[in-house]
């Protein structure tokens, strides 16, 4: 049996039958329920808080409780855990109220008045830039760019955009937490384990034995419970500190939207030249990514977009300039593709409009740019891998009928295609940094993983099961994984990066070949394995010169729409794609990610329009904020193309990341190609298109 | 206010405020919580029950509607025939992910399969427009409809 074929997932049964223990699912001896206090004003020093009184066995928990440092500790801890003596964005927390019973404590919050002296506030990406409000600046170059821009024969200049965006995971954020023995346990919803631990070490000022991590059945994450689950996490923690009872935070939509991270809005400039072969010679890319009003993780997540910038493409010379700007909002963080999908986007988007305003064939155009192999990725660092791109286009137009579609135009109907990358693992030396270990038992004729990669609806745990499984000839039900307890499993790193099934799945293939050869000894025994990062890769962070990725996942959509001329309405009915990801572990299982991701994609281009006025979100539940129904979602072809890694397990590179870069340009060129119009902007709506439709007329 | 329904087949009184969300009864008084709360508001069908045979909403029902009605809960579903049918044909093609909607879906399926036991694909998307899933993109939910409908046959 080829490791491709698809097997059951492990945890379905459970999920289906209402079995699966979510956070919101656990129960405690007399619990208190905690509801947060934020901040309604978007920037502003806090004078005063009045309090009323308050029944028994209810508390206020503020900053004073905090045992240790006030800060979430995450890439860049600026943070508060509840805020000091200022807020910066509305829905920052500043207290939490403590009770038997969410009413009461509801009740308790909505009595409580605080007096505010308002400070000024940025709200825009533009305004930020114009009083250079930056967190982080980052450029980096290659050729010689600047004698590539003199020698142009053309130069062409344009600005793409892209909006906020939330994750909408179905279960929204939870944690729970109680201390025993002296020990702080902490439950929930969670991506990463031991941000959350090392988060916790530092808030409350204790070493890690005295604090455990467990995660709990999570309910979809895309990002969004990557680094924020530390901050509420925090926020249990130190009530159950404070009050000696469990305590439980379990955000309801609205709060859930309202305070937690987004997708940065990008702004991104281009200065192309071209020669006389209309080939881009020489690009400028000058990235603004709105990071909201605290930095966090943001530098990473531009380091991703710059590097991703320049898409499948090799442009000889180069100009990479990217920046974070602070804005008085909710803060942007983590979301599946990480940076990427901005950047991605506006450089597809600037090769698909370059091509149209030239009279030229998009794919055409673009197809003469690709990378390949041995060339050098934008920051210097060779492509060692065999790139499949044109078999995954072919492929793509073979099974869409692109030719014959695009031939035979309509009007109020188009078809468009994008090429895209994703960057497998951590960016840079991440995956040196963090070292991921990970453990193999084996008990009689059992085998237990112990990780802290977590199943977050994406199919970890089956697609590691199963490799492990696969190499020592087990049946499935006899590997499984310890559950993710920081006081059981070692660090084998954040589940995020696409890292889990190459990385992850990586050490355990390794450990389990070992088990193979060791399976007929008497004696239980446990194999553990450490990254090592393979030595022909090469990284300078303060150069950005060399591999910023080990290597890449491909793929190509094609997507194709039609629009109502009456109302604008845009009906995306069909999307195909075509992806090299080494290989697959399971094909159902990457097929569900592709499928899944797709749509996100899609929704995000069209119908995820989300908007903050003065710092206040417009959408924040979800009858204002759409996301994809079954009436929207297109239908989905979905197809693979073997291209084995060689230290992948099985040859598996990333997925889950990589198709939310897709759909977006390809969806925007259907729809341009349908009205003859260029559009540089997502979320493209109905009344953007009417607009635009009048000036054209 | 004293309330008497059928929960899960059985009579059930219960002396609650009228306006308690039957989400809340559920998962609070009577421990069933395979519904889900996504939204609280209607738009997400995480809390799907149903309600005299039709899929509704339990975040928007409160209590005081409950008289002499009969509830069916997932916990009530799941070991009937049509439940083994449905809960097999969600784990064959692949539509469960993160699991959280997934209840909910297999409520919406059998309201769905109840009313019209041979929908067209247009119509399970209808059918189902009403419940929340961000992991899929839903093409293997309708897949494991059409499943469930060539395995069930009949049964609907
Ligand atoms: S929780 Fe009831 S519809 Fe979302
Ligand atoms: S499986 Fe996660 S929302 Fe549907």
């Amino acid at each position: 049996m080829t490791i491709s074929k698809s097997i059951k997932r492990t945890d379905a049964r459970e999920k289906i039958r209402g079995e699966a223990q979510y956070i919101g699912d656990m129960s405690f001896d007399n619990p208190l329920y905690l509801k947060t206090v934020r901040s309604t004003r978007p920037h502003a020093k806090i004078l005063d808080i009045h309090l009323p009184d308050l029944p028994e066995g209810c508390f206020i928990i503020d900053k004073s409780h905090i045992p240790g440092k006030n800060r979430m500790r995450t890439v860049v801890s600026d943070h508060p855990i509840l805020a000091e003596d200022e807020v910066l964005y509305i829905g920052q927390p500043i207290l939490l109220v403590a009770g038997p019973s969410r009413e009461l404590v509801y009740q308790i919050s909505e009595k409580i008045r605080i007096d505010y002296e308002d400070l000024p506030a940025v709200f825009t990406l533009e305004e930020s830039e114009k009083q250079n409000c930056v967190f982080t600046e980052y450029s980096f170059s290659k050729g010689e760019p600047d004698t590539a821009f003199a020698q142009a024969a053309r130069i062409i200049e344009d600005e793409y955009r892209t909006g906020l965006q939330e994750h909408v995971y179905l279960e929204p954020q939870g944690m729970a937490a109680e201390v025993k023995d002296d020990t702080v346990f902490v439950y929930g919803s969670m991506q990463c384990p031991f941000y959350v631990e090392d988060a916790l070490t530092e808030a409350l000022g204790r070493p890690s034995d005295k604090i455990r991590v467990v995660q709990t059945t999570t309910g979809g994450a895309f990002g969004g419970k990557e680094e924020f689950p530390s901050l509420i996490a925090c926020h249990t923690a130190i009530a159950a500190l404070a009050t000696h009872h469990p305590v439980f935070l379990i955000y309801d939509r609205d709060e859930d939207i309202i305070c937690s991270t987004k997708r940065h809005p990008s702004i991104i400039r281009y200065k192309a030249g071209l020669d006389d072969n209309n080939r881009v010679t020489v690009l400028d890319i000058d990235l603004l990514y709105d990071a909201g009003a605290y930095c966090g993780l943001s530098p990473v997540v531009l380091q991703r977009g710059i590097f991703s910038a320049t898409n499948v493409y090799n442009f000889h010379h180069l100009k990479v300039h990217g920046r974070n700007f602070r804005t008085h909002t909710v803060p942007s963080g983590a979301f599946r593709g990480f940076g990427a999908p901005q950047s991605i986007f506006g450089t597809e988007m600037l090769m698909h409009n370059i091509a149209v305003s030239l009279g030229l064939d998009p794919l055409e155009f673009k197809m003469k740019h690709i990378l390949k192999q041995g060339d050098p990725s934008c920051t210097g660092g060779k492509i060692h891998d065999k790139v499949i791109l044109p078999e995954l286009v072919e492929r793509a137009l073979d099974l869409s009928d692109y030719r014959q579609k695009i031939q035979k135009k309509k009007k109020f109907a188009g078809v468009g295609i994008s090429l895209f990358l994703h960057g497998c693992g951590f960016t840079g030396n991440g995956e040196q940094l963090i070292k991921g270990k990970i453990i193999l038992r084996k008990s009689k004729d059992r085998v237990v993983l112990k990780i802290s990669s977590v199943e977050m609806g994406q199919g970890a745990d089956t697609v590691l099961r199963k490799i492990v499984a696969h190499t020592l000839d087990l049946p499935i039900e006899k590997v499984t994984c310890e559950i993710r307890d920081t006081g059981l499993v070692p660090d084998s790193g954040p589940t995020v990066a696409s890292r889990t099934t190459m990385i992850v799945g990586g050490l355990l293939k390794t450990a389990a070949d070992e088990m193979k050869s060791r399976w007929n000894e008497a004696e239980d025994f446990e194999i553990s394995k450490v990254y090592h990062h393979p030595d022909f890769l090469t990284w300078d962070n303060d150069t950005f010169q060399g591999n910023a990725y080990p290597t890449y996942s491909w793929g190509v959509n094609v997507a194709e729409i039609t629009i109502d001329p009456v109302t604008y309405d845009i009906h995306i009915e069909k999307v195909t794609g075509v992806y090299d990801v080494g290989r697959a572990i399971d094909e159902r299982a990457l097929r569900g990610q592709m499928e899944g991701g797709i749509a996100q994609g899609a929704g995000w281009a069209t119908l995820e329009v989300m908007k903050s006025k003065e710092g206040k979100l417009v959408q924040h539940n979800l009858t204002d904020y759409k996301v994809p129904t079954s009436m929207d979602v297109p239908e989905i072809t979905c197809d693979f193309i073997d291209n084995p890694y060689e230290f992948g397990p099985f040859g598996a590179k990333c997925a889950g990341e990589l198709p939310m870069s897709g759909a977006p340009p390809a969806v925007v060129a259907a729809i341009s190609n349908a009205l003859g119009i260029p559009l540089k902007e997502i979320p493209v709506t109905p009344e953007m298109l009417m607009e635009l439709e009048r000036h054209e007329d | 206010m004293k309330i008497e329904f059928i929960l899960n087949g059985e009579t059930q009184t219960i002396d609650v405020h009228p306006a308690r969300r039957l989400l809340d009864i559920l998962r609070e008084d009577f421990h069933l919580t395979a519904v889900k709360e996504g939204c609280g508001e209607g738009e997400c069908g995480a809390c799907v029950v149903l309600m005299d045979g039709k899929a509704v909403n339990s975040c928007l029902i409160p209590a005081g509607y409950l008289e002499g009605k009969s509830i069916l809960t997932p916990e009530g579903f799941k070991e009937t025939p049509r439940g083994q049918i449905l809960e097999e044909a969600f784990i064959e093609a692949g539509a469960v992910q993160c699991g959280f909607c997934t209840p909910g879906f297999i409520m919406a399926a059998e309201s769905l399969l109840n009313e019209n036991p041979n929908p067209t694909n247009a119509q399970i998307r209808e059918g189902l427009s009403g419940n929340l899933c961000r992991c899929t993109g839903y093409q293997m939910i309708f897949k494991a409809v059409r499943l469930a409908i060539e395995k069930g046959e009949g049964l609907w």
